[in-house]
C-alpha cells in the first residue's frame, strides 16, 4: 500500500486507459481497509484506484514496481481477489496515502465482479511492458508543497497550469486598470454631496439664477445620479433587496410622475432610473419586482398593466376615473380624436394615451371608428 | 317619399362593429332597426350579402364608411335570432328578410278582412297581394312565399284556412 501514491487521475500523454472496472477494495496485505469502495483504473503506465464518492481522493502506482500477481478465487462471502506482489518503494516516490507497509503486496477485491477480464489486461500489459518503450512523465501527484515551483508542463495538466497563470496575469492588469476608478468612486459620493449642497443654495437664491441655468443644472444632477444607490451588494438578494429599491424609486419616481401628468410606461421608468444610478444598473426584472411592492409597502405609487400588457407606474392619486373623465373631455371637446392627436393634446406618450382612451371605450364612454384613415374615438352616442 | 335615414348612420363609429360589449348591443340594435326599415320603404324581400354591402344601407359615401362583411354577418344574425330573416343557403349568401314577421302579417291581413265584412269568405292569394281591392293596404304586393307564410301563421292559430284550386291555392277566412 505504501507503493502508491496520490494522483489526480489524468493520464499523461504517451499513457493509455486499459480498463476501468467498477466496485472494486483495495486491501493493504491482509489488512482490512479504510477505503470505501471504489474505481480500479489499470493503464499502460499504471495503476490507480479513485474512491467512488470522492473523486478527489486518487491513487497510483507505476506498473513497473509489480512482481507477479495472482488470482484468488471467491468464497462464500468473500468476493475474488487478484494478489499484487511488488518491488520495495523506490526513494524518490511522491507522497501516498501510506508512508510503511508491512506487507509487499496489495490486493484488489472484486465487489462487482470483472476480475477475470481485469487479470486477463493485467497480464497483457505486464507482458507487453508498454511504460518502457514510450517512458511517460513522472505522474504528477496533487499533493501540495513538493509542487511548488515546478514548471515543468506536460499533458492537460501543463495546460490547465497554463492558462491558470494566465488568469492570474489578466486579473493582475484589470485591477491595475481600475485602481484609478476606484479611487474616483470613492470621491464620487463627495462630488455628490457637494452637488446637492449647490442644488440647495440654487433653491435659495432661486430669483438671482435664471429659468434655463437651472434647468441644465437640474440635469446634471440627474447624470450625477444616486449617492448611495440601494445595491444587491448592500441589501442582499430577493425580497428585502426589492423592498429597499421600492421605497428608493417612490422617492425618486415622485417628481418626474407629476411632472408628465402622474403616468409613466415602465420601459420610460426603467431607462429614467438606470441613468440616475450611472454605475449600479438595475436589471429590468428587478424594477419590475421592486414595482410590484409599491403596494403592499404604502407606498403612493403604483404599477398598473392595462389590458393590453402595457405596463406603467402611476401615481395613487391618479385614479381611473379622472383618467376616463379627462379622455372624455377632451374627446367631446374635439368631436374625435385618435390616440396620437391625445398624446400631443396631454403630452403623454401614444401608448399610454391610447390605453387612456381604450380604458375610457371599455367603460362605454368612448367608441371607436376603425377606418382606413386610422383608428378614432367618439363620444359615445349609441 | 324619401327615406329618412336615422342619425346613426352619419355617425362614422356606427359602421365599426365596437369591442364594448353594451356599446355593441345597442349598435346592432340600431343597424337590425336601419335594416328592416329600409327594406320595408323600399319593399325588399331578399337580400344578398354582397349586393347588400355595396347598398346604401351598409356604404354611407359621403363619409366614406363602409360595414365591413364580417359586421354584416354579424347584424343580419341578429336579425336571424329575432326572427326577422332566414337564410336562403347554406353558405349564408342570400337571405329572406321579414321586416314584419308572418304572424304580424297575419294580423294585419285578418284585420282588413273583418274590417270590410268579409269573414267567412274565400280569396285566392293572387285577389289578396294584387288585388283591386287591397291596393290601398300595406300587404298589397306581399310575395307569395310571405303572403303563404302569414296565411300559414293564421291557419295555426285556427283564423284561416288554405286549401289548393284549379291555379293555385286559396283561402277561406274565419
Amino acid at each position: 500500500m505504501d507503493r502508491f501514491s496520490w494522483s489526480n487521475g489524468l493520464l499523461e500523454i504517451n499513457e493509455t486507459l486499459v480498463i476501468q472496472q467498477r466496485g472494486v477494495r483495495l486491501y493493504d496485505g491482509d489488512d482490512k481497509p479504510k477505503l470505501d469502495v471504489g474505481l480500479a483504473l489499470l493503464s499502460t503506465h499504471r495503476l490507480m484506484w479513485r474512491d467512488i464518492k470522492n473523486h478527489e481522493y486518487c491513487l497510483s502506482m507505476p506498473l513497473s514496481l509489480i512482481i507477479f500477481f495472482e488470482e484468488q478465487a471467491a468464497g462464500i462471502g468473500k468476493s475474488a481477489k487478484i494478489v499484487i506482489h511488488l518491488h520495495p518503494p523506490p526513494g524518490n516516490k511522491e507522497p501516498g496515502p501510506l508512508q510503511n507497509s508491512k506487507y509487499s503486496y496489495i490486493k484488489l477485491s472484486f465487489k462487482e465482479h470483472g476480475q477475470i477480464e481485469f487479470y486477463r489486461r493485467l497480464t497483457e500489459e505486464m507482458t507487453q511492458r508498454r511504460w518502457e518503450n514510450t517512458p511517460a512523465s513522472q505522474p504528477i501527484s496533487t499533493g501540495a508543497g513538493s509542487q511548488a515551483g515546478r514548471t515543468r508542463a506536460v499533458g492537460i495538466v501543463g495546460i490547465e497550469r497554463k492558462i491558470e497563470e494566465k488568469r492570474k496575469e489578466t486579473d493582475k492588469n484589470i485591477s491595475e486598470a481600475f485602481e484609478d476608478l476606484s479611487k474616483l468612486m470613492v470621491k464620487a459620493k463627495e462630488m455628490v454631496e457637494l452637488s446637492r449642497s449647490i442644488a440647495t443654495k440654487i433653491k435659495d437664491k432661486q430669483g438671482d439664477i435664471t429659468e434655463d441655468e437651472t434647468i441644465r443644472f437640474k440635469s446634471y444632477l440627474l447624470s450625477m445620479g444616486i449617492a448611495n444607490p440601494v445595491t444587491r451588494e448592500t441589501h442582499g438578494s430577493g425580497t428585502h433587496y426589492h423592498m429597499q429599491l421600492a421605497k428608493q424609486l417612490g422617492d425618486m419616481l415622485q417628481a418626474p410622475l407629476e411632472e408628465r401628468g402622474g403616468m409613466m410606461a415602465l420601459t420610460e421608468v426603467y431607462c429614467l432610473v438606470n441613468r440616475a444610478r450611472g454605475m449600479e444598473l438595475l436589471s429590468p426584472e428587478d424594477l419590475l419586482n421592486a414595482c410590484k411592492m409599491f403596494e403592499s409597502l404604502k407606498l403612493p405609487l403604483r404599477l398598473r398593466v392595462f389590458d393590453s400588457g402595457v405596463m406603467v407606474v402611476q401615481l395613487q392619486s391618479h385614479s381611473e376615473e379622472e383618467m376616463i373623465a379627462s379622455a372624455l373631455d377632451s374627446v367631446s371637446e374635439k368631436g374625435s380624436l385618435t390616440a396620437e392627436e391625445f398624446a400631443k393634446l396631454l403630452g403623454l406618450s401614444v401608448l399610454l394615451s391610447k390605453e387612456r382612451l381604450l380604458l375610457a371605450e371599455k367603460v362605454g364612454h368612448l367608441c371607436r371608428d376603425d377606418s382606413v384613415e386610422g383608428l378614432r374615438f367618439y363620444v359615445n352616442l349609441f | 317619399m324619401s327615406f329618412e335615414w336615422p342619425w346613426q348612420y352619419n355617425f362614422p363609429p356606427f359602421f365599426t362593429l365596437q369591442p364594448n360589449v353594451d356599446t355593441r348591443q345597442k349598435q346592432l340594435a340600431a343597424w337590425c332597426s336601419l335594416v328592416l326599415s329600409y327594406c320595408r320603404h323600399h319593399k325588399l324581400y331578399t337580400l344578398d350579402v354582397m349586393e347588400a354591402q355595396e347598398s346604401l344601407v351598409f356604404n354611407n359615401k359621403k363619409i366614406e364608411r363602409k360595414l365591413p362583411v364580417e359586421a354584416i354577418q354579424v347584424v343580419f344574425e341578429e336579425l336571424r335570432k329575432k326572427g326577422n330573416l332566414e337564410w336562403l343557403d347554406k353558405n349564408k349568401s342570400r337571405c329572406l328578410v321579414m321586416w314584419r314577421r308572418p304572424e304580424e302579417w297575419g294580423k294585419l291581413i285578418h284585420q282588413w278582412v273583418s274590417k270590410n265584412g268579409m269573414v267567412n269568405s274565400v280569396f285566392t292569394l293572387y285577389e289578396l297581394s294584387n288585388g283591386d281591392d287591397t291596393e290601398s293596404e300595406e300587404f298589397h304586393g306581399l310575395e307569395e312565399w310571405m303572403l303563404l307564410r302569414s296565411l300559414q301563421a293564421l291557419q295555426t292559430d285556427g283564423k284561416a284556412e288554405i286549401f289548393s284550386m284549379d291555379d293555385g291555392k286559396g283561402v277561406k277566412f274565419f
